[in-house]
């Protein structure tokens, strides 16, 4: 393992550096200089200790030498069952296996029940606001700037994708966009982790998508409908090709929503942590000050954006998957008849 | 630096996790159906009624502007036929004055008629009275004066002759 020894001397610049880094980006890089300033011996066997302790499956992807910036922007993207305060400490999350099943609580799983108590916490309060509000009284404060909210994903994503019958929706298109944009948020706060970029989130997401979507588009056409569907409509003889292509054009869809809401959180936490290490890797405060920092912080404002955007697109395009599932196809139908 | 490349061909970053699967699938499913039951509802009960109420509040003003319209075209309806009755009202009375004028005056012409008629006749019958009277004072007259002749000449017979003559005369005269 090649070890860089980036913060050799002007004490005051590595402490502001520091202290951005560690600001904005939690843990991760500021382990990297940490580690690669000191290697202390102290350290690595704590550190060591602690992975001897929860090591499973997953934990060994040298994160526990912070050798390379590699690994350091990887250690920072994956999941762990390390919850890690640099420097103030860092703690081993517990371990669990049932029925041969690990599953132990996770750094991601963590920050996810974070943004469910954040979650139940704000929206309760809102609930609890409407409790009092009826048609004669306005909301305010919180509970109209949900509103503001509930109302977009209401009426530009569920009525306007799905049109009838997309009451029974809102509930959960309103928390999946909710859920994602809080996890999303919550890896841009110091000392975060982006649970939205694991790819067993996002695909557990859009699995549930895909139930919703199937499940709809059975109610809507019935058995026969759906099955006729996957024909495509087309002469039986092509029925061959067609109806692997249908039953693949189904996954796609799915696996989709999964890949890009994943990809997205991961490819910003990726370039920021890069940009960062630029200027580590060679060993200039001119490149930090002038291009890593500047860059990092840009990337940063454009993640916040990100954020929103990939919350309302995986809202969007699931609205719309049902949309299409329980009422495109009827028209189909209907038009046949 | 080859080795994060290769880390992230080796699948860290695609590993699948099914603790991580099971946890996120209990919390949102829990997150789920708490805020359905505590928050989506109730605010997506909110937003539909005041849709509902907005909608109702629209439809009533139309209503009311259609009310009021139907009102103000019976008004005018109103006001039109009140002004045609005035109208032919003031007509009537205008031709009923007309007629009782004329009627008046045709009365008061026939009135005149009548009573010149009457003076006319009352002066008749006053001339004729008159005449009779003067008749016979005028026969008083030719008496005395005949007696005073008589008295005067003698000649009786002869005198006679001449008075009758005279009253002849004079009631000739008359005629």
């Amino acid at each position: 393992m090649k070890r860089f020894n980036a913060l050799q001397s002007g004490e005051l610049v590595r402490v502001v550096v520091m202290l951005i880094m560690s600001l904005l980006f939690g843990f991760g890089a500021s382990a990297y200089a940490s580690s690669a300033e000191e290697h202390s011996e102290a350290v690595a066997h704590e550190e060591a200790a602690v992975h001897a302790d929860a090591a499973h499956g997953e934990a060994g992807h040298g994160e526990e030498e912070h050798g390379s910036a590699g690994d350091v922007i990887m250690h920072h993207i994956l999941d762990s069952n390390l919850m890690e305060f640099d420097p103030f400490g860092k703690f081993a999350l517990p371990k669990l296996v049932i029925g041969g099943f690990d599953i132990s609580i996770t750094r991601h799983v963590v920050f996810m029940w974070l943004a469910a108590a954040i979650l139940l916490l704000v929206f309760g309060y809102v609930g609890n606001q409407y409790k009092s509000v009826n048609s004669r009284k306005a909301p305010g404060g919180l509970a109209n700037a949900m509103e503001a909210l509930v109302e977009f994903i209401r009426l530009d994503v569920a009525k306007s994708n799905i049109g009838e019958g997309y009451e029974k929706h809102m509930p959960y298109l309103l928390t999946v966009f909710v859920f994602i944009l809080v996890l999303n948020l919550l890896g841009l706060v110091p000392y975060g982790a982006t649970a939205t970029g694991n790819v067993n989130v996002t695909l557990t997401l859009a699995v549930f998508t895909f139930f919703i979507t199937q499940v709809s588009a059975l109610k809507a056409h019935g058995i026969k409908g759906y099955l006729a569907h996957l024909t495509a409509g087309t002469h039986w003889a092509l029925w061959i090709i067609m109806i692997p292509i249908e039953v693949i054009g189904l996954f796609t869809k799915p696996f989709a929503l999964t890949i890009r809401l994943f990809a997205n959180m991961t490819a910003g936490h990726i370039i920021i942590l890069s940009l960062i290490f630029i200027s580590f890797i060679l060993k200039s405060y001119i490149v930090a000050v002038l291009v890593s920092v500047p860059f990092a912080i840009f990337i940063y404002l454009l993640e916040i954006f990100v954020s929103f955007l990939q919350a309302f697109i995986f809202t969007m395009l699931s609205a719309l998957f049902i949309g299409l599932a329980s009422s495109h196809e009827s028209h189909d139908a209907e038009a046949a008849h | 630096m080859l080795t994060s490349g290769i880390i992230v061909l080796s699948g860290g970053l695609l590993d699948p996790n099914p603790g991580l699967i099971f946890w996120t699938t209990v919390t949102f499913v829990i997150v789920l159906f708490i805020l359905k039951k505590f928050t989506w509802g109730p605010m997506l009960n909110a937003l539909e009624e005041r849709e509902k109420g907005i909608q109702d509040s629209i439809d009533r003003a139309y209503t009311a502007k259609e009310e009021a319209e139907e009102v103000l075209r019976k008004n005018k309806a109103l006001l039109a036929k009140a002004d045609s009755e005035a109208e032919k009202i003031v007509r009537e009375g205008k031709e009923y004055g007309d007629k009782l004028r004329a009627e008046i005056t045709e009365k008061a012409h026939t009135e005149a008629a009548r009573m010149i008629a009457s003076a006319k006749d009352e002066i008749e019958q006053e001339k004729r009275r008159a005449l009779m009277e003067l008749r016979t004072e005028v026969a008083d007259l030719a008496v005395k004066g005949a007696e005073k002749i008589i008295m005067a000449n003698l000649d009786a017979e002869k005198q006679k002759k001449i008075v009758d003559s005279m009253i002849q005369d004079l009631s000739q005269n008359r005629n």
